[in-house]
Protein backbone atom coordinates (compact mmCIF):
# COMPACT_ATOMS: atom_id res chain seq x y z
CA UNK A 1 0.00 0.00 0.00
CA UNK A 2 1.33 3.36 -0.99
CA UNK A 3 0.14 6.61 0.59
CA UNK A 4 0.12 10.13 -0.71
CA UNK A 5 2.90 11.70 1.36
CA UNK A 6 3.78 15.36 1.82
CA UNK A 7 7.36 16.57 2.21
CA UNK A 8 8.18 19.84 3.99
CA UNK A 9 11.50 21.44 4.80
CA UNK A 10 11.56 21.85 8.62
CA UNK A 11 14.76 23.86 9.08
CA UNK A 12 18.18 24.25 7.43
CA UNK A 13 18.97 20.56 7.61
CA UNK A 14 15.71 18.80 8.43
CA UNK A 15 12.76 17.52 6.49
CA UNK A 16 9.31 16.38 7.65
CA UNK A 17 7.41 13.65 5.84
CA UNK A 18 3.70 13.32 6.61
CA UNK A 19 1.08 10.61 6.02
CA UNK A 20 -2.71 11.16 6.06
CA UNK A 21 -3.85 12.57 9.39
CA UNK A 22 -5.17 9.41 11.05
CA UNK A 23 -3.97 6.99 13.69
CA UNK A 24 -3.83 3.62 12.01
CA UNK A 25 -1.71 0.48 12.23
CA UNK A 26 -1.26 0.26 8.46
CA UNK A 27 0.12 3.80 8.46
CA UNK A 28 2.46 2.91 11.34
CA UNK A 29 3.76 -0.07 9.36
CA UNK A 30 4.31 2.10 6.30
CA UNK A 31 6.08 4.75 8.44
CA UNK A 32 8.39 2.09 9.89
CA UNK A 33 9.06 0.58 6.46
CA UNK A 34 9.96 3.93 4.92
CA UNK A 35 12.13 4.84 7.88
CA UNK A 36 14.01 1.54 7.59
CA UNK A 37 14.45 2.03 3.84
CA UNK A 38 15.87 5.53 4.36
CA UNK A 39 18.34 4.20 6.95
CA UNK A 40 19.29 1.27 4.72
CA UNK A 41 19.77 3.44 1.61
CA UNK A 42 22.93 5.01 3.06
CA UNK A 43 22.44 7.85 0.63
CA UNK A 44 22.64 10.59 3.23
CA UNK A 45 24.50 11.49 6.37
CA UNK A 46 21.68 11.47 8.91
CA UNK A 47 22.08 12.63 12.51
CA UNK A 48 18.48 12.16 13.69
CA UNK A 49 15.59 10.17 12.26
CA UNK A 50 12.44 9.87 14.35
CA UNK A 51 8.76 9.17 13.80
CA UNK A 52 5.35 9.71 15.38
CA UNK A 53 1.87 8.40 14.41
CA UNK A 54 1.93 9.64 10.84
CA UNK A 55 5.19 11.50 10.34
CA UNK A 56 8.94 11.06 10.01
CA UNK A 57 11.48 13.79 10.71
CA UNK A 58 15.01 13.51 9.30
CA UNK A 59 17.83 15.80 10.41
CA UNK A 60 20.87 15.64 8.15
CA UNK A 61 24.45 16.32 9.14
CA UNK A 62 24.72 19.12 6.61
CA UNK A 63 22.37 21.86 5.45
CA UNK A 64 20.03 20.93 2.62
CA UNK A 65 21.43 22.41 -0.60
CA UNK A 66 18.68 21.48 -3.03
CA UNK A 67 15.40 20.58 -1.34
CA UNK A 68 13.60 19.60 -4.58
CA UNK A 69 16.31 17.12 -5.46
CA UNK A 70 16.28 15.70 -1.94
CA UNK A 71 12.50 15.19 -2.08
CA UNK A 72 12.80 13.46 -5.45
CA UNK A 73 15.40 11.11 -3.99
CA UNK A 74 13.23 10.38 -0.94
CA UNK A 75 10.21 9.71 -3.18
CA UNK A 76 12.18 7.19 -5.19
CA UNK A 77 13.26 5.44 -1.99
CA UNK A 78 9.61 5.33 -0.86
CA UNK A 79 8.53 3.79 -4.18
CA UNK A 80 11.35 1.24 -4.29
CA UNK A 81 9.80 -2.12 -3.52
CA UNK A 82 12.69 -4.50 -3.86
CA UNK A 83 13.39 -5.05 -0.21
CA UNK A 84 10.51 -5.09 2.25
CA UNK A 85 12.30 -4.98 5.54
CA UNK A 86 11.02 -7.43 8.15
CA UNK A 87 11.14 -6.51 11.80
CA UNK A 88 11.51 -8.84 14.75
CA UNK A 89 8.64 -7.45 16.76
CA UNK A 90 7.74 -8.80 20.16
CA UNK A 91 4.76 -8.84 22.46
CA UNK A 92 5.87 -7.88 25.98
CA UNK A 93 3.93 -9.21 28.95
CA UNK A 94 3.84 -6.46 31.53
CA UNK A 95 2.71 -7.35 35.06
CA UNK A 96 0.29 -4.77 36.48
CA UNK A 97 -1.21 -4.66 39.94
CA UNK A 98 -4.72 -3.18 39.65
CA UNK A 99 -5.20 -3.15 43.44
CA UNK A 100 -6.91 0.11 44.52
CA UNK A 101 -3.79 0.78 46.60
CA UNK A 102 -2.08 1.62 43.27
CA UNK A 103 -5.12 2.12 41.03
CA UNK A 104 -6.33 5.20 42.83
CA UNK A 105 -8.72 6.16 40.01
CA UNK A 106 -9.95 2.65 39.20
CA UNK A 107 -13.23 3.15 41.08
CA UNK A 108 -13.70 6.53 39.36
CA UNK A 109 -13.17 5.04 35.90
CA UNK A 110 -15.53 2.14 36.69
CA UNK A 111 -18.16 4.55 38.00
CA UNK A 112 -17.79 6.88 35.03
CA UNK A 113 -18.22 4.02 32.56
CA UNK A 114 -20.95 2.18 34.49
CA UNK A 115 -18.77 -0.90 34.78
CA UNK A 116 -17.48 -2.94 37.71
CA UNK A 117 -13.79 -2.57 38.61
CA UNK A 118 -13.32 -6.21 37.59
CA UNK A 119 -14.70 -5.50 34.11
CA UNK A 120 -12.41 -2.47 33.72
CA UNK A 121 -9.42 -4.66 34.61
CA UNK A 122 -10.58 -7.41 32.28
CA UNK A 123 -11.13 -5.05 29.34
CA UNK A 124 -7.81 -3.28 29.97
CA UNK A 125 -5.77 -6.49 30.20
CA UNK A 126 -7.26 -8.54 27.37
CA UNK A 127 -6.04 -6.28 24.54
CA UNK A 128 -2.58 -6.39 22.97
CA UNK A 129 -1.66 -2.74 22.57
CA UNK A 130 0.49 -1.53 19.70
CA UNK A 131 3.55 0.64 20.42
CA UNK A 132 3.38 3.54 17.93
CA UNK A 133 6.39 5.52 19.13
CA UNK A 134 8.15 6.84 22.24
CA UNK A 135 7.82 10.49 23.22
CA UNK A 136 6.59 13.00 25.84
CA UNK A 137 8.96 11.60 28.50
CA UNK A 138 12.02 9.35 28.11
CA UNK A 139 10.51 5.85 27.77
CA UNK A 140 6.84 6.90 27.44
CA UNK A 141 5.14 4.58 24.95
CA UNK A 142 2.31 5.88 22.80
CA UNK A 143 -0.01 2.86 22.73
CA UNK A 144 -2.94 2.18 20.41
CA UNK A 145 -5.84 -0.18 21.02
CA UNK A 146 -7.68 0.99 24.14
CA UNK A 147 -11.22 -0.47 24.30
CA UNK A 148 -13.68 2.36 23.58
CA UNK A 149 -15.68 1.30 26.63
CA UNK A 150 -12.76 2.50 28.81
CA UNK A 151 -12.23 5.94 27.28
CA UNK A 152 -12.23 8.40 30.19
CA UNK A 153 -11.49 12.13 30.01
CA UNK A 154 -8.29 13.42 31.61
CA UNK A 155 -8.70 14.92 35.08
CA UNK A 156 -9.61 18.61 35.12
CA UNK A 157 -6.70 19.34 37.46
CA UNK A 158 -3.53 17.33 36.81
CA UNK A 159 -1.76 15.74 39.77
CA UNK A 160 1.60 17.29 40.61
CA UNK A 161 3.23 13.91 41.04
CA UNK A 162 2.30 10.60 39.52
CA UNK A 163 4.36 7.66 40.67
CA UNK A 164 6.73 5.94 38.25
CA UNK A 165 5.16 2.79 36.80
CA UNK A 166 1.60 4.09 37.07
CA UNK A 167 -0.70 2.64 34.40
CA UNK A 168 -3.30 5.17 33.34
CA UNK A 169 -6.08 6.11 30.95
CA UNK A 170 -6.33 9.59 29.38
CA UNK A 171 -9.08 10.11 26.82
CA UNK A 172 -8.74 7.37 24.19
CA UNK A 173 -5.18 6.51 25.21
CA UNK A 174 -3.60 4.29 27.82
CA UNK A 175 0.01 4.45 28.96
CA UNK A 176 2.63 3.87 31.61
CA UNK A 177 4.43 6.75 33.37
CA UNK A 178 8.15 5.79 33.00
CA UNK A 179 9.24 8.20 35.75
CA UNK A 180 7.68 10.32 38.49
CA UNK A 181 6.02 13.23 36.75
CA UNK A 182 3.01 15.52 36.86
CA UNK A 183 0.06 14.21 34.87
CA UNK A 184 -3.68 14.34 34.32
CA UNK A 185 -4.52 10.75 33.40
CA UNK A 186 -6.68 8.38 35.47
CA UNK A 187 -4.46 5.90 37.31
CA UNK A 188 -5.82 2.36 37.33
CA UNK A 189 -2.77 0.35 38.41
CA UNK A 190 1.01 0.15 38.62
CA UNK A 191 3.72 -1.96 37.05
CA UNK A 192 7.03 -2.80 38.76
CA UNK A 193 8.78 -2.84 35.34
CA UNK A 194 11.26 -0.10 34.37
CA UNK A 195 10.42 1.39 30.99
CA UNK A 196 13.53 3.56 30.82
CA UNK A 197 17.08 3.01 32.01
CA UNK A 198 19.55 5.79 31.16
CA UNK A 199 22.49 3.55 32.03
CA UNK A 200 21.79 1.10 29.20
CA UNK A 201 22.82 1.77 25.61
CA UNK A 202 19.32 0.55 24.65
CA UNK A 203 17.46 2.53 27.30
CA UNK A 204 14.02 1.09 26.38
CA UNK A 205 13.27 -2.59 25.79
CA UNK A 206 10.11 -1.87 23.77
CA UNK A 207 10.23 -0.55 20.21
CA UNK A 208 7.74 0.91 17.79
CA UNK A 209 5.75 -1.94 16.24
CA UNK A 210 5.96 -4.11 19.37
CA UNK A 211 2.92 -5.23 21.35
CA UNK A 212 2.21 -4.65 25.04
CA UNK A 213 -0.07 -6.93 27.03
CA UNK A 214 -0.89 -6.19 30.66
CA UNK A 215 -0.99 -9.20 33.00
CA UNK A 216 -2.92 -8.60 36.25
CA UNK A 217 -0.89 -9.58 39.32
CA UNK A 218 -1.53 -9.46 43.07
CA UNK A 219 0.12 -6.99 45.41
CA UNK A 220 2.38 -9.79 46.67
CA UNK A 221 3.49 -10.71 43.14
CA UNK A 222 4.01 -7.01 42.37
CA UNK A 223 6.39 -6.65 45.32
CA UNK A 224 8.27 -9.85 44.44
CA UNK A 225 8.77 -8.70 40.84
CA UNK A 226 9.79 -5.24 42.04
CA UNK A 227 12.59 -6.81 44.11
CA UNK A 228 13.83 -8.77 41.09
CA UNK A 229 13.66 -5.65 38.90
CA UNK A 230 15.59 -3.69 41.50
CA UNK A 231 18.42 -6.21 41.28
CA UNK A 232 18.20 -6.25 37.49
CA UNK A 233 17.41 -9.99 37.36
CA UNK A 234 13.77 -9.88 36.24
CA UNK A 235 13.27 -11.10 32.68
CA UNK A 236 10.18 -9.70 31.02
CA UNK A 237 8.19 -12.44 29.34
CA UNK A 238 7.85 -11.88 25.61
CA UNK A 239 6.95 -13.66 22.40
CA UNK A 240 7.96 -12.92 18.83
CA UNK A 241 5.14 -11.73 16.59
CA UNK A 242 4.84 -13.81 13.44
CA UNK A 243 3.57 -11.82 10.50
CA UNK B 1 39.35 20.57 39.90
CA UNK B 2 36.75 23.34 40.14
CA UNK B 3 34.88 23.57 43.42
CA UNK B 4 31.49 25.29 43.40
CA UNK B 5 31.48 27.83 46.24
CA UNK B 6 28.23 29.43 45.13
CA UNK B 7 26.19 27.82 42.40
CA UNK B 8 24.69 31.04 40.99
CA UNK B 9 21.13 31.06 39.66
CA UNK B 10 21.19 28.06 37.34
CA UNK B 11 24.54 26.53 36.41
CA UNK B 12 24.87 23.28 34.47
CA UNK B 13 27.48 21.23 32.64
CA UNK B 14 26.62 21.13 28.93
CA UNK B 15 28.13 19.85 25.71
CA UNK B 16 26.24 19.51 22.41
CA UNK B 17 23.78 17.06 23.98
CA UNK B 18 22.22 13.78 22.86
CA UNK B 19 21.23 13.31 19.23
CA UNK B 20 20.99 9.54 19.18
CA UNK B 21 18.23 8.96 21.72
CA UNK B 22 15.35 11.03 20.32
CA UNK B 23 13.59 7.79 19.43
CA UNK B 24 13.51 6.84 23.11
CA UNK B 25 11.92 10.16 24.07
CA UNK B 26 15.19 11.63 25.38
CA UNK B 27 15.56 15.42 24.86
CA UNK B 28 18.54 16.82 22.97
CA UNK B 29 19.73 19.09 25.81
CA UNK B 30 23.14 20.72 25.20
CA UNK B 31 24.34 24.33 25.37
CA UNK B 32 21.55 26.84 24.69
CA UNK B 33 23.90 29.19 22.81
CA UNK B 34 26.09 27.09 20.52
CA UNK B 35 27.81 30.13 19.07
CA UNK B 36 29.17 31.30 22.42
CA UNK B 37 30.11 27.84 23.72
CA UNK B 38 31.87 27.02 20.44
CA UNK B 39 33.80 30.28 20.66
CA UNK B 40 34.88 29.76 24.28
CA UNK B 41 36.16 26.31 23.29
CA UNK B 42 37.85 27.60 20.12
CA UNK B 43 39.89 30.13 22.10
CA UNK B 44 41.43 27.22 23.99
CA UNK B 45 41.79 24.96 20.97
CA UNK B 46 39.13 22.60 22.42
CA UNK B 47 36.71 20.66 20.27
CA UNK B 48 33.57 22.77 19.64
CA UNK B 49 31.45 20.36 21.68
CA UNK B 50 33.78 20.06 24.69
CA UNK B 51 31.79 20.32 27.94
CA UNK B 52 31.48 23.84 29.40
CA UNK B 53 29.64 25.43 32.29
CA UNK B 54 26.48 27.28 31.28
CA UNK B 55 25.49 30.04 33.71
CA UNK B 56 22.18 31.85 33.54
CA UNK B 57 21.69 35.50 34.60
CA UNK B 58 23.74 35.24 37.81
CA UNK B 59 27.15 33.62 37.59
CA UNK B 60 28.63 31.10 40.01
CA UNK B 61 31.56 31.53 42.39
CA UNK B 62 34.19 28.92 41.61
CA UNK B 63 37.48 27.86 43.21
CA UNK B 64 40.21 26.34 41.02
CA UNK B 65 42.41 23.83 42.84
CA UNK B 66 44.94 23.45 40.03
CA UNK B 67 46.25 25.64 37.19
CA UNK B 68 44.62 25.73 33.78
CA UNK B 69 43.56 28.10 31.03
CA UNK B 70 39.98 29.23 30.77
CA UNK B 71 37.84 31.30 28.43
CA UNK B 72 34.49 32.95 29.04
CA UNK B 73 32.05 33.83 26.27
CA UNK B 74 28.39 34.67 25.67
CA UNK B 75 26.70 37.01 28.15
CA UNK B 76 28.91 39.55 29.89
CA UNK B 77 28.42 38.98 33.61
CA UNK B 78 31.37 41.11 34.74
CA UNK B 79 33.72 38.21 35.60
CA UNK B 80 36.43 38.73 38.21
CA UNK B 81 39.42 36.56 39.05
CA UNK B 82 40.49 37.01 42.67
CA UNK B 83 38.30 40.10 42.67
CA UNK B 84 40.03 41.73 39.70
CA UNK B 85 38.05 42.30 36.52
CA UNK B 86 39.02 40.03 33.61
CA UNK B 87 38.32 40.23 29.89
CA UNK B 88 35.86 37.90 28.23
CA UNK B 89 36.36 36.15 24.88
CA UNK B 90 40.05 35.70 25.65
CA UNK B 91 42.19 32.94 27.16
CA UNK B 92 42.96 33.63 30.84
CA UNK B 93 45.56 31.76 32.90
CA UNK B 94 44.28 30.40 36.22
CA UNK B 95 46.38 29.28 39.17
CA UNK B 96 45.70 26.92 42.01
CA UNK B 97 43.62 28.73 44.65
CA UNK B 98 42.18 31.30 42.24
CA UNK B 99 38.56 32.28 42.69
CA UNK B 100 36.38 33.17 39.71
CA UNK B 101 33.28 35.20 40.47
CA UNK B 102 30.75 37.22 38.52
CA UNK B 103 29.00 40.53 39.06
CA UNK B 104 26.46 42.58 37.18
CA UNK B 105 24.81 41.15 34.08
CA UNK B 106 25.75 43.68 31.41
CA UNK B 107 24.66 42.07 28.18
CA UNK B 108 22.99 38.78 27.19
CA UNK B 109 21.60 36.14 29.55
CA UNK B 110 23.76 32.99 29.36
CA UNK B 111 27.49 32.85 29.89
CA UNK B 112 29.87 29.99 29.08
CA UNK B 113 33.03 28.98 30.90
CA UNK B 114 35.41 26.67 29.05
CA UNK B 115 38.58 25.17 30.51
CA UNK B 116 41.48 23.66 28.63
CA UNK B 117 40.45 20.19 27.41
CA UNK B 118 36.86 20.64 28.62
CA UNK B 119 35.07 19.81 31.87
CA UNK B 120 35.33 16.11 32.66
CA UNK B 121 32.18 14.48 34.04
CA UNK B 122 30.26 11.25 33.51
CA UNK B 123 28.74 10.70 30.10
CA UNK B 124 25.21 9.37 30.15
CA UNK B 125 23.76 8.26 26.79
CA UNK B 126 26.73 9.78 25.02
CA UNK B 127 26.66 13.23 26.59
CA UNK B 128 27.67 15.13 29.73
CA UNK B 129 24.69 17.50 29.47
CA UNK B 130 22.74 17.59 32.72
CA UNK B 131 19.06 16.72 32.51
CA UNK B 132 16.60 15.58 35.17
CA UNK B 133 16.08 11.81 35.08
CA UNK B 134 19.06 11.24 32.78
CA UNK B 135 22.06 12.50 34.75
CA UNK B 136 22.27 12.04 38.52
CA UNK B 137 21.61 15.73 39.14
CA UNK B 138 20.24 18.38 36.78
CA UNK B 139 21.83 21.54 38.18
CA UNK B 140 25.10 22.25 40.02
CA UNK B 141 24.90 22.73 43.78
CA UNK B 142 27.28 24.36 46.24
CA UNK B 143 30.29 22.15 47.02
CA UNK B 144 30.00 20.17 43.78
CA UNK B 145 33.39 19.34 42.28
CA UNK B 146 34.27 19.26 38.59
CA UNK B 147 37.35 17.65 37.12
CA UNK B 148 39.49 18.83 34.20
CA UNK B 149 42.82 17.79 32.66
CA UNK B 150 46.20 18.81 34.04
CA UNK B 151 47.69 21.82 32.30
CA UNK B 152 49.78 20.99 29.30
CA UNK B 153 52.54 23.57 29.59
CA UNK B 154 53.33 23.49 25.89
CA UNK B 155 49.90 24.99 25.10
CA UNK B 156 49.84 28.04 22.86
CA UNK B 157 46.47 29.66 22.25
CA UNK B 158 46.06 28.96 18.54
CA UNK B 159 43.26 31.43 18.03
CA UNK B 160 44.53 34.24 20.20
CA UNK B 161 43.55 36.85 17.68
CA UNK B 162 40.01 35.74 16.73
CA UNK B 163 37.31 38.27 17.51
CA UNK B 164 33.90 37.55 18.94
CA UNK B 165 31.06 39.53 17.40
CA UNK B 166 28.61 39.88 20.27
CA UNK B 167 26.02 42.01 18.41
CA UNK B 168 23.67 39.00 18.30
CA UNK B 169 23.24 39.16 22.08
CA UNK B 170 20.96 42.16 21.65
CA UNK B 171 19.65 41.44 18.17
CA UNK B 172 15.82 41.28 18.32
CA UNK B 173 15.46 39.60 14.91
CA UNK B 174 14.70 35.90 15.06
CA UNK B 175 15.01 34.21 11.68
CA UNK B 176 12.40 31.58 10.98
CA UNK B 177 11.10 29.00 8.53
CA UNK B 178 7.37 28.42 8.05
CA UNK B 179 6.26 25.68 10.43
CA UNK B 180 4.34 22.64 9.12
CA UNK B 181 1.01 24.20 10.22
CA UNK B 182 1.83 27.81 9.21
CA UNK B 183 -0.47 27.64 6.19
CA UNK B 184 -3.46 26.79 8.39
CA UNK B 185 -3.31 30.32 9.81
CA UNK B 186 -5.37 33.03 8.09
CA UNK B 187 -3.48 35.60 6.03
CA UNK B 188 -4.15 38.14 8.79
CA UNK B 189 -2.78 35.81 11.49
CA UNK B 190 0.30 35.12 9.35
CA UNK B 191 0.82 38.83 8.88
CA UNK B 192 0.45 39.49 12.61
CA UNK B 193 2.86 36.69 13.52
CA UNK B 194 5.53 38.01 11.16
CA UNK B 195 5.19 41.72 11.82
CA UNK B 196 4.20 42.16 15.45
CA UNK B 197 6.74 42.75 18.18
CA UNK B 198 6.60 40.02 20.85
CA UNK B 199 8.00 40.09 24.36
CA UNK B 200 9.51 37.22 26.35
CA UNK B 201 7.28 35.93 29.17
CA UNK B 202 8.65 35.18 32.64
CA UNK B 203 8.11 31.53 31.70
CA UNK B 204 11.42 31.09 29.92
CA UNK B 205 13.90 28.32 30.61
CA UNK B 206 15.98 25.63 28.93
CA UNK B 207 12.83 23.77 27.90
CA UNK B 208 10.87 26.60 26.30
CA UNK B 209 10.41 30.35 25.97
CA UNK B 210 6.81 31.55 26.15
CA UNK B 211 5.75 34.90 24.72
CA UNK B 212 3.42 37.40 26.43
CA UNK B 213 1.33 38.48 23.43
CA UNK B 214 -1.33 36.06 22.21
CA UNK B 215 -2.35 35.16 18.68
CA UNK B 216 -6.10 34.34 18.74
CA UNK B 217 -6.76 31.35 16.49
CA UNK B 218 -9.08 28.46 15.74
CA UNK B 219 -6.42 25.87 14.95
CA UNK B 220 -7.23 22.39 16.23
CA UNK B 221 -4.64 20.36 18.11
CA UNK B 222 -2.70 18.10 15.75
CA UNK B 223 -2.16 14.35 16.06
CA UNK B 224 0.93 14.14 18.28
CA UNK B 225 3.83 14.83 15.93
CA UNK B 226 7.52 15.72 15.87
CA UNK B 227 9.26 18.84 17.13
CA UNK B 228 12.83 20.13 17.38
CA UNK B 229 14.46 22.84 19.45
CA UNK B 230 13.31 26.07 17.80
CA UNK B 231 9.79 24.83 17.00
CA UNK B 232 7.20 27.58 17.71
CA UNK B 233 3.94 26.05 18.96
CA UNK B 234 0.59 27.85 19.08
CA UNK B 235 -1.90 26.80 21.77
CA UNK B 236 -5.71 27.06 21.40
CA UNK B 237 -5.56 29.98 23.89
CA UNK B 238 -3.20 31.78 21.48
CA UNK B 239 -0.03 31.35 23.50
CA UNK B 240 3.19 31.07 21.51
CA UNK B 241 5.71 28.61 22.94
CA UNK B 242 9.21 28.45 21.47
CA UNK B 243 10.78 25.08 22.27
CA UNK B 244 14.41 25.17 23.38
CA UNK B 245 17.19 22.57 23.85
CA UNK B 246 15.58 20.57 26.70
CA UNK B 247 12.23 20.25 24.91
CA UNK B 248 10.23 17.04 24.56
CA UNK B 249 10.73 14.99 21.41
CA UNK B 250 7.06 15.16 20.31
CA UNK B 251 4.19 17.62 20.68
CA UNK B 252 0.52 18.07 19.90
CA UNK B 253 0.18 21.83 19.35
CA UNK B 254 0.24 23.28 15.82
CA UNK B 255 3.80 24.23 14.77
CA UNK B 256 3.55 27.64 13.16
CA UNK B 257 7.23 28.57 12.82
CA UNK B 258 10.67 27.00 13.11
CA UNK B 259 13.70 29.04 14.23
CA UNK B 260 16.88 28.86 12.21
CA UNK B 261 19.63 27.12 14.15
CA UNK B 262 21.58 30.37 14.62
CA UNK B 263 18.46 32.09 15.97
CA UNK B 264 18.16 29.55 18.80
CA UNK B 265 21.48 30.94 20.07
CA UNK B 266 20.16 34.50 19.63
CA UNK B 267 16.95 33.75 21.56
CA UNK B 268 18.78 31.96 24.37
CA UNK B 269 20.50 35.28 25.19
CA UNK B 270 17.12 37.00 25.72
CA UNK B 271 15.27 37.33 29.02
CA UNK B 272 11.92 38.33 30.49
CA UNK B 273 10.24 41.35 28.84
CA UNK B 274 12.84 41.68 26.08
CA UNK B 275 11.40 42.17 22.60
CA UNK B 276 11.75 39.99 19.54
CA UNK B 277 10.28 39.89 16.03
CA UNK B 278 10.06 36.91 13.70
CA UNK B 279 11.74 37.39 10.38
CA UNK B 280 10.70 34.94 7.62
CA UNK B 281 14.01 34.26 5.92
CA UNK B 282 13.38 31.04 4.11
Amino acid sequence: MSYNLTYKQFNERSILIEWPKTIDEDILNDVLQFKAKIKASEMFEITVIKHAYQSVLIQFKNNIADVERLITTLKSIYQSEKEIISFQNKIWKIPVCYDPFFGIDLAHVANEKGLSSETVIEKHSQVTYKVYFIGFLPGFLYLGGLDEALETPRKATPRLQIEKGSVAIGGNQTGIYPSNSPGGWNIIGQTPINFFNANKSEPCFARAGDGIKFIPVSKKEFLDIKTLVKHDVYIIESEVIND
Amino acid sequence: MIKVINRGLFTTVQDFGRENYQEFGVPFSGVMDRKAATFANAILGNKPNAAVLEMTMLGAKLLFTKPTLMAISGANMSPRLNNKAITINKAVAVNSGDILSFGKLQKGFRCYLAVLGGIKSNKVLGSQSMYSGITKTYVLENNDELEFDDLNTSFKPAFASIKFNDAYLENPNINVFKGPEFNLLTKEQQRQLLSQEFSISKDNNRMAYQLNEVLPNNLKPIITSLVLPGTVQLTPAGKLIILMRDCQTTGGYPRVLQLSEASISVLSQKFTQQKITFNLKY
